[in-house]
């Protein structure tokens, strides 16, 4: 085979990356035990950390991609894929993680962002870039950059699910608008939420994102995440929620039961028996503006 | 009466092949639904499965815990396999954390060609047609030795792809790229019954 046949990197290998996690949890860990953890109870994937959101809250100070030692010790330990968190706009960050050999790349507001007027540009990367956004417009520059999924950002590390479920709808209706406009309207919108034409276009016309949107930021029992998915996310990160639980293991199982039958609510029912309790929640209203995690980013 | 197409819904790419065998179909002529499911009591309806691309790992502990073994293992139709798929369906993985479900005489390497910077587009030669195919290799896994009642398919210096009786396995992805022709042989050796491709 030689090597001029291969075509690495691609819009499809990226996004068909992405399509392979649908229907799945996606969980924070911090080291090798928890990242078995996740694993065993069957994440798709997980995103390696420092610190869970939770903890970077409390830590306070500049939060930064994690130490490399930390990342492979976690690739090492699991088969799944495992994703790494870069600071908004951090691109070496972002080449540090691709060469230590990450499959996904976090671009993402829990982190101090580096650069408040641009992100990454993801198309210049071999591997795929997950991005947060709090509304369609947001969702949309992000593709346009290059993203090959979405999150809804949520508020992370507060166990909270309010802002996940305020950000799912605002890119529902969203595009449910847009499929009652014909090009000169959603042409006006695009100026409006300042969204690339074609993308929108593209959005209307699928009656979804043109990429795979997970919900994220603040997701802590199997009934949070089957809300999502309900509200049609196609899978769910989990941070705080599992390792911040009174039983990760048993909390772990039963989200990935309750994304798995997210319709079913005798299943949701028997999987959420007796998991004790759910991470410590924070009040969101009474977050300092200064650490508001979703406003990070735009 | 046409044909049920189950696509097995408990994780991964279940969207897209839901929309290649629709599109399938179609091109064929035939009559037919195409549909998923999550329940191991859906599996009888069915006349051909789809394991789907997605997390082995995750997949083979669902399948476990929705009790889909045993019925996947007396399911008499034709299942069309993908990526994780083909890592279940084999007799063999060589990763104790998959169960594979042995319904196809092969022996299946998960994760062969690296990670997802070594995930590719890389041009599968199907035997019998003289057009390359695009292979999407996502995370792929290999067939690592196809047994005497297995018969190889496809080609990418490795072996790639397999048939067995109705039963088709794929290391890559034809469900992403819009390229019907392994839809097309699969749906066109389900009521033949041969043993070579």
């Amino acid at each position: 085979m030689k090597l001029e046949e291969l075509r690495f990197g691609t819009e499809l290998v990226k996004r068909g990356f992405v399509a392979m996690q649908k229907g799945g949890v996606i969980m924070d860990v911090v080291n090798a035990e928890q990242a078995m953890i996740a694993e065993e109870a069957g994440a798709v994937a997980v995103m390696s950390l420092e610190r869970v959101p939770s903890d970077i809250r409390k830590a306070g100070g500049v939060a930064r991609m994690a130490d490399p030692a930390k990342v492979l010790e976690i690739i090492d330990s699991v088969s799944i894929p495992v994703m790494g968190k870069t600071r908004i706009g951090h691109f070496v960050e972002a080449q540090v993680l691709e060469a230590l050999g990450v499959d996904m790349i976090d671009e993402s507001e829990v982190l101090t962002p580096a650069d408040e007027d641009y992100h990454i540009v993801k198309t210049a990367f071999t591997v795929p870039f997950v991005c947060g956004a709090r509304n369609l417009g947001e969702a949309c520059r992000r593709i346009n950059e290059g993203a090959a999924m979405i999150r809804t950002k949520g508020e992370a590390g507060t166990g909270n699910v309010v802002e996940a479920v305020r950000h799912m709808r605002a890119i529902t209706s969203g595009i449910h608008e847009l499929q009652g406009m014909d090009d000169i309207e959603i042409a006006a919108r695009a100026r409006a939420i300042e969204a690339p034409f074609e993308i929108l276009k593209d959005c209307a016309v699928r009656g979804r994102l043109p990429v795979v949107n997970f919900s994220a930021g603040g997701i802590a029992t199997p009934c949070d995440a089957a809300m999502m998915m309900q509200l049609g996310c196609d899978g769910v990160f989990v941070g705080s929620g599992i390792f911040k639980s009174e039983t990760p293991a048993e909390m772990a199982l039963a989200i990935v039961e309750a994304v798995n039958h997210y319709d079913d609510a005798s299943v949701i029912a028997e999987v959420s028996r007796g998991l004790g309790n759910a991470m410590p929640g924070l009040d969101i209203h009474k977050i300092p503006e200064s650490e508001v995690l979703r406003f990070r980013g735009n | 009466m046409g044909i049920n197409i189950g696509v097995c819904a408990l994780q991964g790419d279940v969207s897209e092949h839901i929309m290649a065998f629709k599109a399938a179909l179609s091109a064929s002529g035939q009559e037919g639904e195409v549909f998923s499911f999550r329940r191991a009591m859906d599996i009888p309806r069915c006349d051909v499965i789809v394991l789907p691309g997605g997390e082995s790992t995750t997949i083979s502990r669902l399948l476990r815990k929705n009790e889909m073994y045993g019925p996947l293992r007396a399911f008499k139709g034709g299942i069309f396999a993908t990526c994780a798929g083909m890592v279940l369906i084999g007799r063999e993985v060589d990763d104790p954390r998959v169960e594979p479900l042995g319904i196809m005489d092969i022996t299946v390497g998960r994760n062969a060609f690296g990670r997802q910077r070594d995930s590719c587009e890389m041009a599968v030669t199907i035997i019998g047609d003289e057009r390359p195919f695009c292979g999407y290799f996502i995370r792929a896994p290999v067939i690592t030795s196809v047994g005497p009642e297995a018969v190889p398919l496809c080609y990418a210096d490795r072996v790639v792809g397999a048939v067995q009786g109705p039963h088709m396995a794929l290391s890559f992805h034809p469900e992403l790229g819009g390229d019907l022709r392994l839809h097309l042989l699969f749906l066109k050796r389900l009521g033949a019954d041969t043993t070579a491709p």
